[in-house]
């Protein structure tokens, strides 16, 4: 404890102290309490049939009761639209941050004429809320040939995330010293030889906080494939749940394991990699 | 300044820059400036007719029925924005600062807040809907198990509770937000700072009000605004949790359910007209960068550089 810390509870008295701090980890079990029990009510319920869902919401399941599970992987095409969900995040991320590196490296490493200018282009998009524009965007995907196409989503995925990821990547790549770039100029290397070998290894860092603010808004979005995806084999896993919510109104069991195996593989890795994923998040909104 | 040739090193900014730009100008550009302009048309389907001037302004403003829809809808959009504004960035500045004291048990609290964050809008409505179900719901089987039968509803059923148990489950989703926000802002004032107001004052109230709050204002510009976009960006939750019209009887009607409404269509009225739909998107995109940029300004002025 430090000298300050001591003196202050002296002065404050260790009962007024403990009531506070008291008072403040009762708010949070409390809190946690409200976070957690929903979700894990919706676990428990996946494994229950509809009576024990109504008459126990609250108690233990059978664990190896997975008839709800068997059903979902059986009779729905829920193993598609986690795969389309899969493919469509996964083509995105990838887009986002091949083209975000490209972009963000040439307005860090090089002066150019109107480097500050594409800066500003692409932070412009920061805050614009693309949903209001979803009228010529729809215009657009069709008149382009992509409606009921997966290129539509991963398109307009891969323009959202453009500014937050040349935004986080260009201060970044800013920081890193000359020295070895100058070195191996020196030597011959060629820019793109400069770029790919010597400064591509070492933004990996800031590549994780942009891939990560970028991934969890892609993998959870419903807006875009409602409108651009019509074909029940096309459709992402948020699109896709909608459907099959629609379909066993009346089975909350299987309603209940949907959403448990919808929900499962992004708790899984939150859980696996919470600093990271909070970090990454909020990096937008902390400066 | 070395000039852009389209030689050598010339060439090569632009093989990095043009790829990233164009997907930008064709995706995000282009469809906002083209929205505006398709406000100014009348719209068959999707057959672009006369240019009509203002007149679906005017429509949507003040004919009826869409002017008592749009006020109905906007009405809405300001109550779930004030709402949210105390139900998830007030208790996210309570849990942040509870957090902050780094009480045993801190990091799970943490990870437990943010948990919600990251699930989809479509898993979370679905729940709350299940959960609020009248008769086999959570919510009203607790209220029974705890002695307060009289006070299980229909919580989506009826227009006087609908709205809040909507905000009620957008508060629960995102609240680890804000909350893990305004905790960066804490840990960043500095300790001497902490140190000094331990010297002059033993009133938490006064420590919170004349010294972490004015210090956090960085993190609170940042969360307000963003809660003011999304607030009228609202969308998806209604949208599962009350449905296309906002029932029941246009109780959750918001702007984002009105507009997705006029521009697509619904199964109820099947008209859909883009006309409308734009001059909508128009008039909501306008008030939300409007006042998103006052806000932002006056936000601002109250920050103190430390």
């Amino acid at each position: 404890m430090t000298a300050a810390a001591e003196t202050y509870y002296e002065k404050r008295g260790l009962i007024g102290t403990l009531g506070r701090d008291g008072l403040l980890q009762i708010i949070l079990v409390a809190n946690t309490f409200i976070m957690l029990a929903p979700i894990v009510i919706m676990v428990f319920s996946a494994f229950k049939t509809n009576m024990e869902i109504f008459q126990s919401p609250f108690s233990l399941p059978d664990f190896t009761n997975v008839a709800n599970f068997m059903k979902i992987w059986t009779q729905t095409n829920f193993l598609r639209y986690l795969a389309n969900s899969f493919v469509v995040t996964g083509a995105s991320m990838v887009c986002i941050l091949t083209l975000g590196t490209m972009a963000a490296y040439a307005i860090a490493r090089y002066e150019f004429f109107g480097a500050g200018f594409i800066l500003m282009f692409f932070l412009a998009g920061l805050t614009l809320p693309l949903k209001l524009a979803i009228i010529p965007l729809f215009m657009l995907m069709r008149d382009l040939g992509i409606l009921n196409n997966q290129l539509s989503l991963i398109a307009v995925y891969t323009a959202m995330g453009l500014p937050t990821t040349v935004f986080i990547m260009t201060g970044f790549i800013r920081t890193l010293p000359s020295e070895l770039e100058d070195a191996a100029r020196m030597d011959g290397a060629s820019e793109a030889r400069i770029m790919w070998s010597i400064m591509l290894p070492l933004v990996r860092p800031a590549m994780v906080i942009a891939g990560i603010q970028n991934v969890v808004p892609i993998w959870n979005d419903f807006f875009f494939p409602l409108v651009f995806i019509q074909n029940d084999n096309l459709k992402t896993l948020p699109q896709g749940l909608t459907t099959f919510m629609g379909e066993y109104t009346t089975d909350w069991g299987v309603l209940f394991s949907g959403l448990t195996l919808s929900a499962a593989p992004i708790i899984i890795i939150y859980i696996l990699l919470s600093r990271q994923f909070i970090n990454g998040m909020t990096s937008g909104a902390v400066k | 300044m070395p000039q852009l040739r389209l030689t050598g090193r010339g060439l090569w900014i632009t093989v990095l820059i043009a790829p990233p730009l164009a997907f930008v100008a064709l995706f995000i550009v282009y469809p906002i400036v083209a929205a505006f302009a398709y406000a100014f048309y009348d719209w068959q389907g999707l057959m672009r007719g006369d240019f009509v001037g203002l007149a679906n302004f005017h429509q949507v403003l003040f004919v009826e029925p869409y002017a008592s829809w749009t006020r109905n809808a906007f009405t809405h959009n300001i109550i779930v924005f004030f709402a949210l504004m105390v139900l998830q960035n007030g208790a996210g500045f309570i849990l942040a600062y509870a957090l902050w004291r780094e009480l045993p048990g801190a990091r799970f609290h943490r990870v437990a807040v943010f948990l919600p964050v990251v699930l989809s809008t479509i898993i979370v409505g679905y729940l709350w809907k299940l959960f609020l179900h009248p008769l086999f719901g959570v919510v009203n089987q607790s209220l029974k198990a705890i002695g307060l039968p009289f006070l299980a509803q229909p919580w989506l059923g009826q227009d006087s509770t609908a709205l809040w148990a909507l905000i009620f489950a957008n508060a629960w989703h995102m609240v680890g937000f804000p909350t893990l926000v305004f905790l960066a802002g804490m840990q960043r004032i500095p300790t001497e700072i902490l140190d000094a107001v331990r010297m002059e004052t033993e009133s938490e109230w006064v420590k919170i009000t004349k010294v972490v709050w004015p210090l956090v204002a960085p993190s609170a510009t940042v969360v307000f605004v963003l809660l003011f976009v999304g607030a009228f960006n609202w969308f998806e939750l209604p949208y599962i949790m009350a449905g296309l019209d906002g029932s029941p009887y246009g109780s959750t009607d918001v702007l984002g359910l009105y507009f997705y409404r006029t521009a697509f269509g619904n199964v109820s009225a099947g008209q859909q007209d883009f006309g409308l739909g734009s001059a909508l998107a128009v008039l909501i995109f306008v008030f939300i960068a409007a006042v998103a940029s006052v806000i932002t300004v006056r936000l601002r002025a109250r920050e103190i550089q430390i």
